[in-house]
């Protein structure tokens, strides 16, 4: 298995992380070897094997729908690095 | 004063019971020690000065009766704490205060204690010796430039090196018990779903676990009994009857059948490790339990396994720093460009390596050759213990593969960094508990540590068997002040 510049450039767009010429290439390193280690997995026959997807066996609680947290507006945005006071603030992202 | 940090959490507790010392009495001392500890770069952020003002406001009203009164704690800066700076160890959340607390330091706070500061950490808890930290290296306080493990180094370091009596970490593949390892001190991770994961920076959801770190098992008995808890904040916490772990506390462990798994004796171990793991099956069997030989045959994959399953649920958890909500932004040409600026400028080299990777395994084309696949490899990790189970109560393992590497020895080879959680990474997949306890010391003087992993909710007998050994080992950390200004 081999991971090239091209495939990096793909993940990182998903990823949404932007990666230079150089970082890339580094990055295709590590990912490779990391991989070869992962690889050792196909080793293992798992055709009859039920996926493991949540490690605690209970069911989830029900709970009424109620409103706990009301009016925390100012919270939720105080840590924003930019804001109008009411609304997150972004790039401009339409004509 | 100096006497004082010396002092394990539970005679501190009687001492401060019995009003022979005051929490100011305590708490100044370990902000003492603190100060005079810069060099072992512990702390991310100190809250020295309420510290003590809340120490006098205690020592005005005292209440005895709770279980910390007044004892001074300082935790991993993984755990949001209310108004106080919490960065997870990384540049994208430099700048961010809680609005809230989490439930585990709520817990701490709630039976008395009080908030020393946040140390210093792995970023976002990716890492096993505290290097990936925006906020740079922590010393082990047993040598110069030793790792004191991770990613709960700071918190280590900050309980051997006596900056604060006990601490929380978190461990997710490893992130407790490797550095109470490598620092000669106590780590549980409990069960997943023990301890509530609200208000804790996500890592890896399905593997995360809060624990406590200590100097000595009793210490960390009446941590975890504080800190483990039902809370309907996290939909993962599990509503058991959970026990009173320091009460309870006994090293009657007669007739208990303790596993020794022969998958455990890698290839290239040293032999100091093996002899160590020899040890520890004399010390059980002094203690009047009985050793069994089993077999754990997918232990070899479970490495492979987690680094599937960790930086998949990592990408996802992590998708939420996008520049926008709360942490660092980066001027970008537009929305696009400032998320990717913002990612590639706040997350550290590690940290980006394991979203890429989760990434990949988890797009379009590639998530059933590897995270389908790794899903089912855990069922069989953690059927193998299942059935282990069926003849032993506990297992007894070497906690790590070597003692504490030199800082920048393994920086440049990410795999030989991963395999420091070879044996510690099977009981997160597998949600069981495991505790590290300090048993013996390497040519180099550096501590051991042997892992005792339990069944699931069975915190208390693993308490109880590394209790019972820890008086067989009579473990003596050599800590020489070498950092002290």
């Amino acid at each position: 298995m081999s991971i090239d510049l091209k495939t990096i450039k793909h993940i990182s767009k998903l990823a949404r992380i932007s990666v230079d010429e150089k970082s890339a290439e580094k990055l295709a390193g590590d990912l490779n070897s990391i991989f070869d280690f992962i690889e050792k997995l196909n080793e293992l026959k798992t055709d009859n094997v039920e996926p493991l997807t949540s490690i605690a066996e209970t069911t989830l609680k029900l709970r009424s729908d109620e409103v706990k947290s009301k009016n925390i507006r100012e919270q939720i945005i105080k840590n924003s690095p930019q804001d109008n006071e009411d609304y997150f603030v972004v790039p401009k992202v339409i004509e | 004063m100096s006497d004082i940090t010396k002092q394990s959490l539970t005679k501190l507790v009687e001492n401060i019971r019995n009003k022979k010392l005051s929490s100011t009495d305590v708490t100044k001392a370990f902000i003492d020690r603190s100060k005079k500890s810069e060099n072992l770069n512990a702390y991310i952020t100190n809250d020295f000065t309420s510290a003590l003002d809340k120490a006098k406001k205690f020592d005005q009203k005292p209440n005895l009766d709770l279980k910390l009164p007044g004892i001074p704690i300082a935790v991993k800066d993984l755990f949001c704490t209310k108004d106080i700076k919490t960065t997870a160890g990384s540049k994208i959340l430099n700048n961010f205060i809680p609005t809230y607390e989490s439930t585990v330091t709520e817990n701490i706070w709630n039976e008395g204690a009080i908030l020393l500061g946040k140390l210093n950490c792995d970023e976002f808890a990716m890492g096993s010796s505290n290097e990936t930290s925006f906020f740079g290296n922590v010393q082990n306080p047993i040598d110069r430039n030793l790792v004191p493990g991770g990613s709960s180094g700071g918190s280590a370091s900050a309980v051997a090196g006596q900056l604060t009596p006990v601490t929380i970490g978190t461990d997710t593949g490893g992130s407790i018990r490797q550095p109470a390892s490598f620092t000669g001190i106590v780590g549980l991770k409990p069960t997943y779903g023990s301890c509530s994961r609200y208000g804790i920076v996500a890592f890896a959801s399905s593997l995360d676990q809060a624990g406590p770190m200590a100097q000595n098992v009793k210490d960390c008995a009446l941590l975890h009994e504080v800190i483990s808890s039902y809370d309907p904040k996290d939909s993962t916490s599990i509503d058991f009857k959970r026990n009173h772990y320091s009460k309870e506390l006994t090293n009657n462990i007669k007739g208990k059948k303790i596993g020794i798994p022969k998958e455990y004796r890698v290839d290239g171990m040293p032999k100091e490790i093996e002899d160590l793991w020899q040890k520890g099956i004399q010390y059980i069997k002094d203690c009047g339990a009985e050793t069994i030989d089993i077999s754990l045959p997918n232990t070899s994959y479970a490495l492979p396994t987690y680094y599937i399953v960790a930086p998949a649920e990592a990408s996802s958890n992590l998708a939420r720093y996008d520049g926008v909500k709360y942490g660092f932004r980066a001027k970008g040409e537009n929305l696009i460009d400032m998320y990717e600026k913002t990612r590639s400028e706040g997350f550290g080299a590690e940290v980006q390596r394991r979203i890429m990777i989760g990434t990949y395994v988890l797009s379009s084309g590639y998530y059933d050759a590897y995270y389908l696949k790794a899903q089912k490899v855990r069922k069989l990790i953690k059927n193998d213990f299942d059935e282990a189970y069926k003849k032993v109560d506990a297992i007894l393992t070497p906690s790590t593969p070597s003692s504490a590497f030199k800082i920048g020895e393994k920086t440049n080879d990410p795999v030989s960094m991963y395999l420091n959680d070879i044996f510690t990474v099977p009981a997160n997949l597998a949600g069981l508990p495991g505790i590290s306890i300090p048993a013996g010391h390497d040519s180099k003087g550096y501590p051991l540590g042997l892992q005792i992993i339990g069944k699931a909710f069975d915190e208390q007998n693993i308490l109880n068997i590394a209790y019972a050994m820890e008086e067989k080992i009579n473990f003596k950390n050599k800590i020489t002040d070498w950092w002290i200004k």
